[in-house]
């Protein structure tokens, strides 16, 4: 009877999660599932078990670039984000003093609180051929004449860049300060060198926390539609790009499905590639 | 009960009858955002003691899966490309307008649209504001005398110079007139030779961007040309920056226009069609020509009466005889036709 009454109390305590999960996540997921096997006739939707839209990938050539310039890009801003934000979150958590670690993160973080979409702008002004860099670049004499930097895959990435290496220090620096000097102690009481013990100490106990990064990332730069659509200037479609095109003149809602489904499925690889060392509880 | 009980019952009521009054004083709108300017609504609001709420959308396939969407009567009015018309009546969502009731006598010849407009005799919409999907550039940046050639436009010469407005209709209606093809006769076989018009223009591209983004690109000397802009990409932009201008290219250009109609099952018909009506009057277009979003030349001749000089001047007013004869209306591709364009500029886009 206890047991039962235990039971229910589980399933009690753990149904709103269940309820909230079915109803924002597997609902909308499998409409989208089933939205991605129908087709369209003219503009009349049918509804059935089609793999018609997944064909069209193989078929055109924009939609198999958009994927490949996805991963490239996401790849790229993962790789650079994970390497510029290791050292500022390393220096965060040994070099600066306990009592400003605080404001240290804060300034870290500070470009969040500013509006996604303006942040964007901003650095379409940065990049111009008027813009700083290239003023800065022509006063010192390593340019003749402006360069394009603005509407390129390079401001694209800056511009990700710059946002994720903001995520990736909070996760990283969340990992770094809870390993105990000791460890460094340990290691270098055994002859290992700084790099030694950084290779085979630091580095492997941090991972979890650069992998959650890493993969939060993956995952909010490949479904980005702001960043490459205001700093990529459409020179290079991404598939977030492709299936707005899809939504906004052809209505093509299937054929947008069957790309959101592919780009979970890239999601679903990259979590796969990580598993091992995701550590959600480092967020 | 006590009477300070039934006061408070009898004065909920009430307000909950006011309420729904006033739900019934609502007008709900599909839009694009140069009827979101306040001088524009403001005036009718307040004639007809109404509120009209807006939405806007870009593109026609978002605004007609919305509308699919909704139920019948959530939407009272559509503003829509004056060339997807038919794609809206075909899907049944506009209601018929009483001809007799719209001044499109007062219009510029070219622009009542009647093939557009009317199907199988009978009025869906009715256009409101056009202009021209040109070219727009900085005088002070590049040649004026190579901006009437559309060869010279995108030539070697001003390579990663040029932005290339970011609607496949218009550009590709350029790329056919720069061709020889009148953009109502594009098919199917016309489309390799847009394709490599398109292939050259994108390869001397610096971008491909949106109205906001090409605006942006203008203004800030990112680019000095933009191929599919016009005066609704550089009236606002004017009185700042003076060198902004645009041409119509000797070939010719492209021309756009936007059409109003009543949404079929509208619970408001008889105020939605007043809408329409203020829309394309004088006083309406005159405002809506001079939208705070984008400026663009009223359909109705008459709002020349109410337009200042200096409105005029902007619009090229006096110029428009001239334009009109030698623009064509953007490409209006059927369902098939349409996708071959998208995939062809996909496909440009990707190189």
């Amino acid at each position: 009877m206890t047991a039962v009454r235990s039971d229910a109390m589980g399933w009690g305590f753990v149904a709103p999660a269940l309820l909230w999960t079915l109803a924002f996540f597997v609902l909308p997921f499998a409409v989208m599932g089933a939205m991605s096997l129908a087709t369209l006739d003219g503009r009349e939707l049918v509804w059935g078990l089609s793999l018609s839209n997944y064909a069209e990938l193989a078929e055109r050539a924009y939609l198999r670039r958009a994927v490949i310039v996805s991963l490239e890009i996401t790849l790229t801003v993962t790789a650079l984000s994970v390497l510029l934000a290791y050292p500022l979150a390393w220096i965060i958590a040994f070099r600066v003093p306990p009592r400003w670690q605080r404001l240290a993160l804060l300034l870290a973080i500070l470009p969040f609180w500013t509006s996604y979409v303006v942040r964007s702008y901003a650095w379409l002004l940065v990049l111009a051929r008027e813009g700083w860099v290239n003023e800065a670049l022509l006063m010192l004499g390593l340019i003749a004449e402006p360069v394009t930097l603005a509407n390129t895959r390079l401001a694209t990435v800056t511009g990700f860049v710059h946002f994720f290496v903001m995520l990736l220090t909070l996760t990283i620096y969340a990992n770094l300060v809870q390993l105990s000097p000791n460890y460094r102690r340990a290691a270098m009481d055994l002859g290992a060198s700084a790099f030694q013990t950084f290779r085979h100490v630091i580095l492997p106990l941090t991972l979890p926390g650069i992998v959650t990064g890493a993969f939060l990332t993956f995952v909010l730069c490949i479904g980005d539609y702001v960043t490459p659509q205001i700093l990529g200037g459409n020179t290079e479609l991404t598939v977030p790009q492709v299936i707005m095109v899809q939504l906004g003149r052809r209505a093509d809602f299937p054929l947008a499905s069957a790309l959101a489904i592919v780009l979970m499925g890239l999601v679903t690889l990259a979590y796969l590639a990580g598993a091992r060392w995701l550590r959600v509880d480092r967020l | 009960m006590s009477s300070r009980l039934l006061l408070c019952l009898g004065t909920t009521a009430l307000a909950g009858l006011a309420g729904a009054a006033a739900a019934q004083e609502e007008l709900n709108a599909l839009v694009w955002c140069d009827h979101t300017d306040d001088a524009l609504i403001a005036p009718f609001e307040e004639a007809h003691g109404v509120t009209v709420n807006l939405r806007e959308y870009e593109g026609t396939g978002a605004a007609l899966a919305l509308l699919e969407q909704s139920r019948p009567g959530d939407w009272d009015v559509l503003v829509i490309d004056g060339i997807d018309v038919f794609r809206a009546v075909e899907a049944g969502l506009l209601a018929e307008l009483p001809a007799d009731a719209l001044p499109t006598g007062d219009f510029f010849p070219e622009v009542v649209m009647a093939e557009n407009n009317i199907v199988d005799g009978k009025t869906y919409a009715v256009t409101e504001k056009f202009g021209y999907n040109t070219i727009s550039y900085n005088a002070a940046k590049v040649d004026p005398a190579d901006m009437s050639d559309l060869s010279a436009v995108w030539s070697e010469k001003y390579a990663g110079r040029l932005s290339i407005y970011d609607y496949y209709l218009p550009v590709m209606g350029l790329a056919a007139i720069a061709g020889g093809i009148p953009t109502a006769e594009i098919g199917t076989d016309d489309l390799s030779a847009i394709g490599e018009t398109l292939a050259t223009m994108r390869s001397r591209a610096a971008s491909v961007a949106g109205v906001v983004a090409a605006q942006t690109a203008l203004a800030t000397g990112e680019v000095d040309i933009v191929v599919g802009g016009g005066e609704w990409l550089t009236a606002v932009l004017a009185e700042e920056q003076p060198d902004l201008t645009w041409t119509i290219p000797e070939q010719g250009a492209v021309r756009w226009a936007q059409s109003i109609g009543v949404l079929e099952g509208s619970e408001k018909p008889d105020l939605a069609l007043e809408f329409v009506k203020y829309i394309v009057s004088p006083e309406g277009q005159a405002r809506l020509a001079t939208s705070s979003c984008f400026w663009g030349m009223p359909a109705n001749a008459k709002a020349g009466d109410i337009l200042t000089d200096a409105q005029k001047a902007v619009l090229r007013w006096d110029d428009q005889p001239d334009y009109l004869s030698r623009t064509q209306l953007y490409p209006a591709p059927d369902t098939d036709l349409d996708i071959e364009m998208q995939d062809l500029w996909l496909d440009t886009l990707q190189q």
